[in-house]
């Protein structure tokens, strides 16, 4: 065995690699339930990754034939309803994993120097991961994968004077058809899970290199023992790998209690209408994106249409999202944890939360007077979060932050 | 940290219950299906009275007969004598027997694949669109429903709701719904079973990997755990 390891190790970085980045890869010891989620992030991936290969088997990209596809997966292969319902339910774990890895972050302020590129990473992440969903969702070809697709691909045609050759460019086409429905197959298949994968990578390397921030907002590498050791540290694995797997098989029971027994999740994860086949004819009564998407689909709708242009939308629901990339640099604050933030800081937080949150399920009504003017306030106070985070960070007093991580 | 996780917690929670709160509503009052897809009887009688009463004008495309012998437990030599109407091999899908064409002429529409009605429109849909029809006379079949305004399809079911009993009556459409809710979800009959499986299966997962981590986990509690040199 020790032969065999020098062999590869003469030839391969094995033993380094896994040194580095587990067996000798300090983390800090206090860790609570927040740092599940992005180990629990990577298994979504992998999880989706494996169905999505044999969905991809048996599915047909043809507009004429998807639908049906889709039910022959469900009815005739093998398993294939399980594969499926892992998928489906799959996209929406991804979102809610992705959200409290983000919500963490916010919390101990993990974006914060010398974490940037990670955050910055992780929102081109979150990003992607968006177009992926969006891309996989209008696959089934039922009523709201089209007329979905067609609401958001419409957005692109709002840009003054080129709009409309984007948009041609987009659908290969005049109109939400097969050509639309080839290309997305492709980009959700390969290109986009490519892209993926590399930044998943790419945001692991940046996050080692600097070490894990905690919910003390401690440096540990500021406190080693004489052997170089971070004095609050502890190596990856064997601690938080086995750690790690009881938050896996939680996650595993509260994933699969979805998937067998109500992988619809009362139309959140799989909505009725698109069981009904695409048609360009049909428009249905009220289109609205899945869950994950309806904050942003709410600002969208939140600003009016100006000078008979839906642009200033578009505008806002595009910077809504780019804005969250900023975050690093709007935070002033001299602590990075919730735990020693002032007073102003933590309303703030409180605040946005609750907007996104209002936001997301006013995304999934149709639109009423009432709703409308809530989504213009709550898109407001949205931006305001970070629009005003210069300055509600540097205002208040903080409290001293402990040389060394506290124990819980 | 422990109020801030409870509170983080419980405003998600309040959101997904008034989030379902708000999903129904909207149009006409249905009645409750309260079909049991359990209930493999009222899936045979189901099936029969669809193949009798509805199969001759809908399909339902995405299923096979013999799929529908093995759910149901019914053999497949009766299921072709009985139930069989519109095909000749048992492993062929369920098309209805009226031609595209002249069901465009004779209903102005064609009818509806009902493959998935069960999951589209839901089965207390099904189930008050059944038992919805009242006479019009302005209507070319002489009745109309209150589910749905102006539907193109005749009262089916008419006979049965003369000669039987309200309470036999409502258990005829509730056998049909019942068999369209299975027919759109097949698996829908096995799904739960293998999941108090799984579940089963995680839960012993837990206990061992929740004792792996205290094993692990006490050297760090104890400051047992130093670095290696």
């Amino acid at each position: 065995m020790d032969n065999n390891k020098n062999w590869i190790d003469q030839r391969f970085p094995l033993t380094k690699v896994w040194n580095e980045h587990l067996a000798e890869y300090y983390t800090p010891r206090n860790f609570n339930f927040w740092y599940f989620f992005g180990s629990l992030a990577i298994l979504v991936l992998v999880i989706q990754i494996l169905t999505g290969v044999f969905l991809t088997m048996h599915y047909k990209p043809d507009a004429a034939l998807a639908f049906a596809s889709v039910e022959y997966i469900m009815r005739d292969v093998d398993w294939g309803w399980l594969i499926r319902y892992i998928h489906s339910t799959g996209a929406s774990a991804f979102f809610i994993v992705i959200y409290l890895h983000m919500y963490r972050g916010l919390l101990y302020g993990s974006y914060k120097a010398p974490r940037e590129l990670i955050w910055v990473l992780g929102m081109v992440l979150y990003i992607a991961l968006m177009a992926e969903a969006f891309m996989g969702y209008v696959l089934p070809w039922g009523q709201m994968s089209y007329w979905g697709a067609k609401v958001i691909i419409n957005l692109f045609g709002s840009f003054p004077i080129v709009g409309e050759l984007i948009l041609e460019f987009i659908l290969g086409d005049y109109a939400v058809g097969d050509p639309v429905l080839n290309r997305f197959f492709s980009l959700h298949v390969i290109a986009i899970p490519l892209i993926l994968v590399i930044l998943v990578f790419l945001h692991i390397v940046a996050l080692h290199a600097v070490g894990s921030n905690n919910p003390d907002g401690v440096e540990i590498k500021q406190n080693k023992d004489e052997n170089g050791i971070p004095k609050d540290g502890i190596p990856f694995h064997p601690y938080y790998s086995v750690k790690d797997i009881m938050g896996v098989v939680v996650f595993l029971m509260i994933f699969s209690s979805i998937v067998f027994f109500a992988p619809a999740l009362n139309g959140y994860f799989l909505e009725a209408p698109n069981y009904i086949e695409a048609n360009p004819l049909k428009t249905p009564d009220h289109i609205a994106p899945l869950w994950y998407l309806t904050p942003f689909y709410s600002v969208l709708r939140a600003i009016p249409p100006m000078f008979g242009s839906q642009l200033p939308g578009v505008l806002a629901m595009f910077a809504a999202l780019l804005i969250l990339i900023a975050l690093p640099w709007l935070d002033r604050s001299k602590v990075k944890s919730i735990r020693y933030r002032s007073w102003p800081y933590k309303v703030a937080l409180g605040i946005f939360v609750v907007s996104f949150i209002i936001l997301g399920w006013l995304g999934m009504q149709a639109v009423t007077p009432l709703y409308s003017l809530m989504a213009q306030i709550f898109t407001g106070l949205y931006f305001a979060f970070f629009i005003l985070m210069p300055w509600f960070t540097s205002i208040g007093k903080t409290k001293p932050v402990p040389e060394r991580t506290t124990e819980h | 940290m422990k109020t801030l996780l409870n509170t983080t917690l419980s405003a998600i929670a309040a959101m997904v219950i008034s989030f379902n709160a708000s999903a129904s509503a909207v149009g006409v009052h249905l009645e409750a299906a309260k079909t049991d897809i359990t209930d493999q009887a009222s899936l045979q009688r189901g099936a029969t009275s669809f193949m009798n009463n509805c199969s001759g004008c809908h399909s339902i495309e995405l299923m096979r007969y013999n799929r529908i012998a093995k759910d149901l437990n019914i053999s497949e030599a009766d299921m072709a004598k009985n139930l069989m109407f519109n095909a000749d091999k048992i492993g062929s899908p369920i098309f209805s027997s009226m031609p595209e064409d002249g069901a465009k002429e004779w209903f102005g529409t064609t009818p509806p694949d009902l493959s998935l009605t069960g999951i589209a429109r839901g089965t207390d849909w099904i189930y008050t669109y059944l038992k919805g029809f009242y006479a019009d006379e302005t209507r070319p079949y002489g009745v109309n429903n209150h589910v749905l305004e102006n539907a193109a399809m005749p009262d089916i079911l008419w006979k049965s709701k003369q000669d039987k009993t309200e309470k036999e009556f409502n258990r005829e459409v509730r056998d049909i719904t019942n068999f369209l809710d299975y027919v759109a979800e097949p698996v829908k009959l096995i799904r739960y079973e293998i999941g108090v499986k799984v579940l089963g299966f995680l839960f012993i997962l837990f206990i061992l990997s929740y004792l792996l981590k205290q094993e692990y986990w006490k050297d760090v509690k104890y400051g047992k755990w130093r670095a290696k040199d």
